[in-house]
């Protein structure tokens, strides 16, 4: 990534910081200022998902190719997944202390990205359990498509079936998860929320960038060495 | 032409048959599943029992008991199909003798006995032993097993075949196969529920469609896969 993009994604993110605590969203019923969490909570998950996509892809090009480089990619991906899920979780659960009166009560959405917690800490445990190098990459890409199938079980069927008090659930207003497909935000939101959905995108491109990098020297410096 | 169309459609079911036999045949022989799994579900049923002793269980809950005793029961016990593989070396003359699909569609076939055999068993005592668990909807209660145990035997021995390539084998299993019968668990547990607590059985159809789109996705995605795993 060039100097410049490195730069830009920094004073993006600052800058899109600053609106998203700042900048007046009018009144929301129910949510009020707490609805503000929607800035960071939501691009959180999406590069969550994103990357666990992203980490399913190369599994699926390595089982093509056999190319350990997809391999490489497929594992940062679902690190960097992992750290931005537990991020979600985080901020997730703190919005819930002050909005539902509990850290974790088990709605619907908390079940589901706790499953999605659970699919990545089995598919780091799946990888150091297997020692040759194609077969640890074979494997944990069959892991990671089964895992990606039964996912949407969670994050798109039982929440919208079972009644849910996180926004989008049955029997609540939605900003972004609704089964019409429209978003239901003011303009300043709108906004704000799509420079930070490009912006997290864009740090976890950089993010993976790196990592992948030190993915590969670490694995030419093993394989020198053996 | 023709002959060539029925030969490439029949020709893994022939497969599946003979590798279901040949482990159908060597369990009668020595009947080492179903020994130690029935033994696991008299260990665990007791120890529910003596943590429960003089308590009445809610429906609601002896309801979930149930699908913790049969999901522990499958992960100790439908693993074996392919780890006895790998353990006995015998994956190499199976790998040359018979299509990948055949293997994984005769392991299915058999573990989907072995789960229904050790259901039919568990419930039985499940219902002799836990007062407070009386089905109330038999119809509901007889298809969320019949799919239920279906899709646990489908997704647990696929990863079966995953696991049965690692080290640490026995401690990997639980945690692999948990997020994948996650979705299966959670519906089947609530249609239980619901069958203990005598709903119509239009109630329980969101369920039924939940379990039946899993069996199929699951199933299907298995068998793409397979080969990937059982040749590497």
């Amino acid at each position: 990534m060039a100097r410049w993009m490195k730069l830009l994604v920094g004073v993006w993110i600052a800058a899109v910081v600053t609106l998203g605590v700042t900048i007046p969203i009018g009144y929301i019923p129910g949510l009020g200022d707490r609805a503000r969490i929607l800035f960071f909570h939501v691009p959180m998950s999406w590069v969550a998902v994103l990357a666990f996509l992203m980490s399913m892809w190369y599994g699926i090009a390595y089982l093509r190719k056999r190319d350990i480089m997809n391999d490489i990619k497929s594992a940062s991906a679902a690190e960097l997944g992992f750290v931005f899920c537990i991020l979600a979780t985080i901020t997730g659960s703190i919005w819930a202390r002050f909005n539902w009166g509990s850290f974790w009560n088990w709605d619907p959405r908390e079940t589901s990205i706790f499953v999605l917690l659970l699919i990545y800490g089995a598919y780091f445990s799946l990888r150091s359990a297997l020692e040759i190098e194609e077969r640890r990459a074979s494997l944990s890409a069959v892991y990671s498509i089964v895992a990606f199938v039964t996912v949407p079980f969670f994050i798109f069927i039982m929440p919208r079936i079972t009644f849910s008090l996180h926004p989008g659930g049955a029997g609540s207003v939605a900003p972004i998860l609704n089964t019409s497909g429209k978003m239901y935000m003011g303009t300043n939101m709108k906004y704000v929320f799509f420079a930070s959905l490009i912006g997290f995108t864009g740090l976890y491109l950089w993010l993976f960038q790196l990592r992948t990098r030190i993915a590969t020297v670490t694995y030419h410096k093993h394989a020198e060495s053996a | 032409m023709k002959l060539r169309l029925v030969w490439a459609i029949f020709c893994p079911v022939k497969g599946a048959s003979a590798v279901f036999s040949k482990d159908l045949n060597s369990e009668l022989r020595t009947r080492y599943a179903l020994n130690s799994l029935l033994m696991f579900v008299v260990v665990t049923l007791s120890i529910i029992l003596f943590s429960t002793a003089g308590e009445s269980v809610s429906p609601t809950l002896s309801a979930g008991i149930l699908w913790i005793i049969i999901f522990f029961a499958a992960m100790s016990g439908l693993s074996r199909s392919f780890v006895a593989e790998e353990e006995r070396g015998t994956s190499m003359t199976l790998q040359l003798w018979v299509k990948p699909s055949s293997v994984l569609l005769g392991k299915l076939a058999f573990n989907s006995l072995l789960i229904y055999v050790l259901n039919v068993l568990i419930v039985f005592a499940y219902i002799l032993t836990v007062p407070s668990f009386i089905v109330q909807s038999p119809l509901i209660f007889f298809f969320t097993m019949l799919l239920g145990s279906f899709g646990l035997a489908s997704a647990s021995t696929f990863i079966a075949a995953i696991i049965s390539k690692a080290n640490s084998k026995g401690t990997l299993y639980p945690v692999l196969s948990f997020p994948i019968l996650l979705p299966l668990l959670v519906s089947v547990i609530d249609a239980t529920r619901l069958s203990v607590d005598g709903a119509a059985i239009g109630e329980a159809l969101a369920d039924f469609k939940i379990l039946i789109s899993y069996c199929v996705v699951v199933t299907t995605v298995s068998i793409v896969l397979f080969d990937f795993v059982w040749r590497d």
